[in-house]
């Protein structure tokens, strides 16, 4: 499926990576210049889990029951023993589980 | 943490043994970072992608939960509008970096800007948090920062080949709970970030609006209206 035009699959991974080092760079680069208020800090700092959050609700929604079970296993491992492996075996294993149930 | 006075600090030098202590720094964190690239690998090789273009992705965008987010809606043909929709999420997942980058400044200013911009080429919150930490306790060896750089793009890049060959020998992914991989990661990040349930109604925000907006719309944008109607919640919460 990404075979079939190399050139824009090149072409948007190149457009990433700018902005990615944008990102990167461009705080370091701006400090001085520009100054961050305390709205803009708070917006930046929601900014990671709302992106999260925003890919994996249509997952929750659309996997139904195994989704739901995968999640909570791994949120639960992850609340207790604070080890972001041990939550994705988890969250896997839950998952298998699941689907070996027919779920 | 301790900004070094402009006037009495002198420029730091990088030095090999700085470099060394921050690949050694690093070491506890490899196993979780190894077992995230993996996950990516399984995502790429799960969402058709070529080794090549695994690894190509995982070396210049070097951005696990961009790549993550982007490749697991990755759309069945580029087109331009899903070509804006990846920048836009890839510029919206990174914004962080700009805050970090903005906080190492004083750290660093005194560095020469051709050692400065190629290291923030591989800057993440990892190398930063352990580089503000080895910074509070007094060192100011910027080569440590380095290190610790250095070390995270190598394990980053060629875990990504274990997690490929995973991914791509299971078969059905579901029946090995494979395509869980990185909701299952994702939960254990938001549950690392709790901050209390007042921080977190702008996830609760992001994640509906997503479900609204894809319900409604399908498609790629999604992501992008759930972060941004979550971020806007961020900005006018108080603390």
């Amino acid at each position: 499926m990404i075979e079939s035009n190399p050139k824009s699959f090149l072409l948007l991974l190149a457009a990433m990576t700018c902005a990615v080092y944008l990102t990167r760079a461009g705080g370091y680069w701006l400090m001085g210049r520009v100054t961050i208020g305390p709205r803009i800090r708070r917006m930046l700092d929601a900014l990671p889990g709302a992106v999260i959050a925003a890919t994996i609700a249509p997952i929750l929604v659309q996997g139904g029951l195994r989704a739901a079970a995968a999640m909570l296993a791994a949120g639960a491992v992850m609340y207790i023993w604070r080890k972001d492996f041990a939550a994705v075996a988890a969250g896997v294993a839950a998952a298998a589980a699941a689907f070996a149930l027919g779920l | 943490m301790t900004i070094p006075d402009p006037q009495t600090s002198t420029p730091p030098r990088w030095t090999l043994e700085g470099f060394r202590l921050g690949a050694l720094a690093s070491l506890p964190v490899l196993p979780g970072l190894a077992a995230f690239s993996m996950a990516f690998g399984i995502l790429a090789a799960r969402k058709g992608f070529t080794l090549g273009e695994a690894l190509l992705m995982t070396g210049t965008v070097y951005a696990g939960l961009t790549q993550m987010v982007v490749v697991e809606s990755w759309p069945a043909q580029i087109t331009v509008s899903a070509g804006i929709g990846i920048v836009a999420v890839t510029l919206l997942v990174n914004l962080r970096y700009a805050l970090i980058g903005t906080t190492l400044r004083p750290l660093l200013y005194t560095s020469p800007s051709y050692k400065i911009y190629p290291t923030l080429f591989m800057l993440g919150e990892p190398n930063w948090l352990l580089y503000l930490r080895y910074h509070a306790n007094g060192g100011r060896d910027p080569g440590y920062l380095l290190g610790t750089c250095v070390t995270f793009y190598v394990v980053w890049v060629l875990a990504t080949i274990p997690g490929y060959l995973m991914g791509a020998l299971a078969g059905d992914p579901n029946r090995f709970g494979l395509d869980m991989v990185m909701p299952a990661f994702f939960v254990a990040m938001l549950v690392s970030m709790w901050k209390g349930p007042r921080k977190s109604l702008s996830w609760v925000v992001g994640g509906v609006a997503s479900v609204v907006a894809y319900l409604l719309f399908g498609g790629y944008w999604y992501v992008i209206v759930g972060s941004v109607a979550g971020c806007l919640v961020g900005a006018f919460s108080d603390d």
